[in-house]
C-alpha cells in the first residue's frame, strides 16, 4: 500500500519483479557472468545513489530481501514474479518457476507467479504449458523472443509453433502474455527489437492480453502505433520509469507519448526488481508532473492522481481479475510483518 | 598506453580520424561515447607502413554485432586514410562475438560471411541507410526547435532557403554543433546543395507538407535515439563499476583493471 503525502491509500500491483540467482556459484559460463554484470550496470546507472546495492547482494538476494523491499519497506501490495530460465547461462536457471513458486507459497495472495516457455521446443513446450497450469495454476507467461535456442537466435510471436502455444494458453485460461521487447540484454538477432510480430499475434488472439514490457523501447513509435490499433495490447513501464530520476524530462516525453497514443488504461507499473526497488519509483511517480511544454506538444496530457492510481495497480488488477477492494480489506486485516517467517 | 618516443602529432591525427566515426545507432562520435580504449602506433616505421592498433569496448557484452561491425569497419577505414598508416588493426574487447568480429574486420571478410548464423541475410548497407535517415532527422529536429525558440514560424522554416540557414548563428553550443552536422549531412546526401535549395526537406527530398505531423515523427525518432543514447552512455560508464557501501554515502568504484579509460 502506498500512502500519498495527502494520506490517500493507493493499491500497488508491481507488474514486473524477479527473484533470481545470478551468483558466481550458479553461473555456468562467461555469458552468465556478463548477463548479471549487465543487469548490475543498469542498476548502478539508473538508481539514485542512496539506493545502490553491493554487487554480491545484487547477484543473489534472500527471500527476506525480496519480501522487505517489495512489501515492508516498499509500497507493493502485490507483485508479479516473472520466470526467466536462461539454463544455458546458469546451472540451476536464473529465476525458474519453481524458485518463484516456492517463495510465493510462503506469502499467500501477495505474488502472481508467471511461467515461461519456448515455442521452439515444439511438443515439449505444449506439455510444459499443461504442466505449469496444473502445477502452479498460472494466469500469465513471460516471453523472450530474442533468446537463443540451439541454432536459432530468436523467434517471432507469429511463428506457427508459437501460435500452437498461444492457442493452448487461450484454451487453458492463461490470459496474460508478457513479452520482453526492450533494450539488448541477451544475445539478440537483428529483429529482436522489432515489435511488429505483436500486431499479428494480438489480432489473431483477441482473448489474450499482450503486455509489452519496456514499451518496445527503443521502438516506442512502433509500439504506440500497434497498441493504439489493438485493444488488447498494453505497455509495461519497467526500464522506462527509472529515467524519472536521472532524466525526468525524458521520462516526461515517454509518458506523454504513451498517454497520448495508448491512453491511461493500458499502462502498467513495474519496478523490474531487483534491478530497481519499488519504493523510490512509486514515490517519484506520485510526485511527478509532465513538464508543460512537453504536455502541450501532446494535446495537454497530464499524469493526474486518478491516472497514476490506474498505472500503479488498477490496470494490472483488471488483467489478472484481482478484486482490489477485497484484497485491500484482507491485507489491512493481516498486515505484513517481519515475523511472517 | 603510449610509448615515450611516440609522435604526439600522429597520435592526435589518429584521434581526429576517430572523432569522425559515429555510433550508427546514436549518431554520436565513438570518441565522445568513450568507446575507444587505447590507441598505439608502432614506431619508427618504414615509409607509409606504420601499423596503428585501436582497441574499443562497447557498453555491454551483448551490444548488437551488426552495430559493432559497422563501427569497427569505420574505425579501420578512417584511420587508414592517413597517408603514413599502412594498416589499422582494430580490436573489439569484451564482447560476445569479439573473436569472430576481430578476425573478420582485420581480414577484410564481409559481415555476412562471418555472421550468417546470427544475422541471416543481413544487409549492412540497408542498415547504414536506416541509421543515416535517423541521424538526418535527429539533427534536423534540433535545428528546427532552435529556430522556433528564436521566434521563427513553422511556415518560415519550411520555406527557408539553405543560404539563410547558413547565415543564422545559434548561440547554444549543442545547437550550433548539431546545425553544423545538419548542414554536413544536407551536403553529403545532396539534399540541399545551393543557397537557394530549401534548408528543411524531408529525407525523400520533398517539402514538409504537414508540419505538426512531421514534427511528431521527428520527436519519436529522437525519443528512441535518446533512450539508446543515454542507456549506452550510462552503461559504458557503469560497466565494471561496483557500489562501495562502506562510507556514509554509496560511491561507485571501478573494479576491473582493464576498464582504463
Amino acid at each position: 500500500m502506498y500512502v500519498t503525502p495527502e494520506g490517500k491509500e493507493i493499491f500497488v500491483l508491481d507488474g514486473h519483479t524477479h527473484f533470481w540467482d545470478g551468483s558466481p556459484e550458479n553461473q555456468k559460463n562467461i555469458h552468465g557472468k556478463q548477463f548479471i554484470e549487465c543487469f548490475y550496470a543498469y542498476h548502478t546507472n539508473l538508481s539514485p545513489k542512496d539506493q545502490l546495492w553491493a554487487k554480491a547482494k545484487f547477484e543473489k538476494y534472500t527471500e527476506a530481501d525480496l519480501y522487505n523491499d517489495l512489501f515492508i519497506d516498499g509500497p507493493d501490495d502485490m507483485a508479479i514474479l516473472n520466470s526467466t530460465y536462461l539454463k544455458d547461462f546458469y546451472k540451476n536457471g536464473f529465476n525458474t518457476i519453481e524458485r518463484n513458486a516456492t517463495v510465493a507459497k510462503k506469502y499467500p495472495n501477495r505474488f502472481i507467479v508467471n511461467g515461461s516457455f519456448d515455442p521452439r521446443d515444439g511438443e515439449k513446450a505444449l506439455e510444459y504449458i499443461h504442466f505449469m497450469k496444473e502445477t502452479y495454476d498460472i494466469k500469465g507467461v513471460k516471453m523472450y523472443t530474442a533468446e537463443w535456442n540451439g541454432n536459432s537466435k530468436g523467434w517471432k510471436l507469429n511463428d506457427p509453433a508459437a501460435y500452437k502455444c498461444f492457442e493452448l494458453c487461450d484454451k487453458l485460461g492463461i490470459k496474460n502474455i508478457h513479452v520482453h521487447k526492450g533494450p539488448t540484454i541477451i544475445p539478440l538477432n537483428k529483429d529482436a527489437f522489432d515489435v511488429h510480430d505483436v500486431d499479428y499475434a494480438a489480432t489473431d488472439f483477441q482473448n489474450l492480453n499482450w503486455i509489452i514490457e519496456h514499451c518496445g523501447l527503443p521502438r516506442l513509435d512502433d509500439f504506440c502505433w500497434i497498441a493504439t490499433q489493438e485493444t488488447n495490447v498494453y505497455g509495461g513501464l519497467a526500464v522506462a520509469l527509472p529515467f524519472i530520476h536521472s532524466r525526468p524530462r525524458y521520462f516526461g516525453e515517454v509518458i506523454a507519448e504513451l498517454l497520448w497514443w495508448i491512453g491511461p488504461e493500458k499502462i502498467l507499473f513495474g519496478s523490474d526488481y531487483a534491478i530497481w526497488t519499488p519504493k523510490w519509483l512509486v514515490e517519484k511517480l506520485w510526485a511527478y508532473q509532465i513538464p508543460e511544454d512537453i504536455s502541450a506538444e501532446r494535446g495537454g496530457v497530464q499524469l493526474t492522481d486518478e491516472i497514476k492510481e490506474k498505472i500503479l495497480g488498477l490496470n494490472a488488477a483488471r488483467l489478472y481479475n484481482i478484486d482490489v477492494a477485497a484484497r485491500k480489506a484482507e491485507f489491512s486485516a493481516h498486515p505484513m510483518s517481519i515475523a511472517a517467517e | 598506453m603510449t610509448a615515450p618516443h611516440l609522435d604526439d602529432a600522429q597520435l592526435n591525427q589518429v584521434w581526429a580520424r576517430l572523432d569522425l566515426v559515429m555510433d550508427p545507432e546514436l549518431d554520436e562520435p565513438v570518441t565522445d561515447m568513450g568507446f575507444i580504449e587505447a590507441v598505439s602506433i608502432n614506431w619508427p616505421q618504414a615509409q607509409n607502413s606504420s601499423t596503428v592498433h585501436i582497441s574499443f569496448r562497447l557498453p555491454t557484452y551483448w551490444c548488437s554485432p551488426n552495430f559493432a561491425f559497422l563501427m569497427a569497419a569505420d574505425i579501420k577505414r578512417q584511420v587508414e586514410i592517413l597517408p603514413w598508416v599502412g594498416q589499422a588493426v582494430v580490436t573489439l574487447q569484451d564482447h560476445m562475438a569479439a573473436d569472430e568480429m576481430n578476425a573478420a574486420i582485420n581480414s577484410g571478410a564481409s559481415f555476412g560471411t562471418v555472421f550468417e548464423g546470427l544475422h541471416p541475410g543481413e544487409n549492412l548497407e540497408a542498415l547504414r541507410e536506416k541509421f543515416d535517415i535517423k541521424a538526418f532527422q535527429r539533427r534536423q529536429e534540433v535545428v528546427i526547435k532552435a529556430l522556433i525558440a528564436m521566434g521563427f514560424l513553422p511556415a518560415e522554416i519550411t520555406a527557408m532557403p539553405r543560404g539563410l540557414l547558413d547565415a543564422i548563428a545559434l548561440d547554444d553550443p549543442e545547437n550550433a554543433r548539431q546545425k553544423a552536422r545538419y548542414l554536413a549531412i544536407l551536403s553529403d546526401k545532396q539534399l540541399a546543395l545551393t543557397a537557394a535549395d530549401p534548408a528543411f526537406p524531408t529525407w525523400q527530398g520533398t517539402p514538409i507538407a504537414d508540419y505538426p505531423l512531421y514534427m511528431g515523427l521527428l520527436r519519436s525518432v529522437r525519443i528512441n535515439m535518446e533512450f539508446s543514447g543515454s542507456l549506452c552512455r550510462g552503461l559504458k560508464q557503469s560497466r565494471y563499476q561496483q557500489a562501495d557501501l562502506s562510507g556514509p554515502v554509496p560511491v561507485l568504484v571501478t573494479h576491473d583493471s582493464h576498464a582504463c579509460r
